[in-house]
């Protein structure tokens, strides 16, 4: 119970985080993104303060032995830069740069009753059981295309 | 650069990262939110609970944010309903394929030093980047 107060205060904080640094804004991502426009650094801010705080955290991270509420650290550890990695982040970032949204602040937003938002809510979750549809198939079909879609775990 | 809100942004991103860190440091979890939201769809055991709750805890947040400061929800560039769609499809699909958002590569991962997720950022970035060029300058 303790563990899922944490992870909904998490999410709080981390959305009013979103909110305060315009982040909910497809106007401010978009503006980022035009380099070669009106240019709006204020992302890169965001990202600095982000990991600014979380370099340190990790820092840290790395002298404990465990995690202060659970028995373990889940942290990726692959370094292998395969086709996917590349295809996926292109295809992510397209998607980004098309509505303006990336998951977080698009699923923040919903509280907003604004319907565009829902439609993009309801089209990424479509995305995401697309690929999980896909990897399966591939699995019965062929290595190749196991290989190519397989879920990889979070970052 | 007339949007510019460098004080705001960085205030935003230290209270994410501290999010971030708070996930890390108590529970030993990445705080990437398209592997969260994912999670929620295709529940795994022993997963459900602490990734519904993250969820829901950005939907309280939003709720806070619409209420202590609407200006947050002011979307100013709104895509016609089909664009949406295509972006959304795009951004789950992709988000799954390359195992990660602006959140789990951008923030954790880039802060971790990991490779992945420093060529996934930048590849992301940069394709972001050429669809808005070609959207904005272009069309």
């Amino acid at each position: 119970m303790k563990s899922a107060l944490v992870s909904f205060l998490s999410g709080l904080t981390f959305a009013l985080g979103l909110g305060i640094s315009g982040m909910t804004r497809p106007v401010k991502v978009i503006g980022f993104l035009d380099f070669f426009g009106a240019w709006d650094a204020s992302l890169a801010f965001v990202m600095l303060g982000a990991i600014a705080v979380y370099f340190v955290a990790y820092r840290l991270s790395l002298t404990m032995r465990s995690p202060v509420l659970a028995p373990g650290f889940s942290i990726p550890k692959r370094t292998d830069l395969d086709s996917r990695l590349f295809v996926g982040a292109a295809l992510f970032g397209a998607g980004w740069g098309l509505g303006g949204f990336c998951p977080g602040p698009a699923i923040t937003s919903l509280a907003s009753g604004a319907s565009p938002v829902a439609v993009f809510v309801a089209a990424m979750a479509a995305g995401i059981y697309l690929h999980g549809w896909l990897a399966k198939r591939g699995v019965s079909r062929s290595s190749a295309a196991r290989t190519l879609l397989q879920t990889a775990t979070d970052a | 650069m007339n949007n510019f809100t460098p004080i705001a942004s960085l205030i935003g991103g230290i209270m994410i990262g501290l999010s971030a860190s708070a996930m890390l440091l108590l529970e030993g979890k990445i705080a990437g939110i398209s592997g969260i939201f994912a999670g929620v769809l295709n529940p795994a055991k022993g997963e459900l609970l602490w990734k519904s709750s993250f969820v829901a805890g950005l939907l309280g947040g939003g709720v806070m944010l619409r209420i202590f400061l609407p200006g947050a929800f002011n979307f100013e560039i709104v895509r016609p309903y089909g664009l949406l769609a295509v972006a959304g499809l795009l951004v789950g699909f992709g988000t799954r394929l390359g195992s990660g958002c602006t959140s789990g590569h951008g923030v954790c991962g880039i802060s971790r030093l990991s490779p992945r997720s420093i060529v996934a950022t930048a590849t992301f970035v940069t394709s972001g980047a050429i669809v808005v060029y070609f959207g904005n300058h272009l069309l």
